[in-house]
């Protein structure tokens, strides 16, 4: 058997990563984050629906630029897992599986949430 | 071949892999027609903005919406839990943690809803 000069370690920070493993981590991440501030989010919906008090408070929070920060951050999340998701809904219906095809829709993924992020997050500030 | 079925595993079927997939484009209909309501008739201010979830169609539409995200972030959240969390009972402590939190979700979801 021939010796093979393969590295043998599975150090993530040394594999240079594919972009469809790249959109595919961040739809775990995005995912996991949009879980964590569920409760805050649902949060912020009730003081903006209860009561004419209560949206005055929502509109002061949402004010606040670390309130926009945060709220931009999900933007980003929420944007990401659903054009990824749309994406896996292509794959499953074998749209999109070819290698190069693949990596296109991969940074259109990425492209696409980032860009809307900066468009929504402008019309946010 | 036998298959080991665990209390904390993914019950080995195709319905999770499903329910995640329905609920998914049901979420994504919901926000494209949501996105397109505010881009058409913006609410100007807070009477406009309760006026449109007092709507009985928009009121079931969100709660739908509402269910289809917590039981899709239920089958997300285990599958990382299974990915990440290997003993047995801190996963399990974990996945009835997420499942208590997820159910709280939905029974405010429904207060908030229909208490306009």
């Amino acid at each position: 058997m021939i010796a093979s000069d393969r590295p043998k370690y599975l150090d993530l920070t040394k594999i240079r990563q594919p972009v469809p493993a790249i959109v595919s981590i961040l739809h775990r991440i995005s995912g996991a984050t949009l879980f964590l501030f569920a409760g805050v989010l649902l949060y912020l919906f009730q003081e903006s629906l209860s009561s004419p008090e209560s949206y005055v408070r929502f509109r002061a929070i949402a004010d606040h630029w670390l309130a926009k920060l945060f709220l931009t951050g999900m933007l980003w999340a929420f944007l990401h897992h659903f054009f990824a998701g749309l994406r896996y809904l292509l794959l499953d219906m074998d749209i999109g599986s070819e290698l190069r095809t693949t990596r296109a829709m991969s940074w259109g993924v990425l492209g696409t949430s980032l860009a809307l992020t900066v468009v929504l997050g402008i019309c946010l500030w | 071949m036998s298959v080991v079925k665990h209390v904390v595993g993914a019950h080995y079927g195709l319905r999770d892999w499903l329910v995640q997939r329905v609920t998914a484009v049901l979420m994504a209909v919901y926000t494209v027609v949501f996105v397109g309501i505010l881009l058409i008739c913006p609410p100007q201010h807070y009477g406009e903005w309760r006026a449109l979830f007092e709507n009985q169609l928009m009121r079931m539409a969100t709660f739908l919406f509402f269910v289809s995200l917590f039981w899709h972030a239920w089958i997300g959240v285990r599958d990382i839990l299974m990915d990440y969390i290997k003993p047995t009972s801190v996963r399990l402590g974990l996945e009835i943690v997420v499942a208590v939190l997820l159910v709280g979700y939905a029974g405010l979801a429904i207060q908030i809803l229909w208490s306009l």
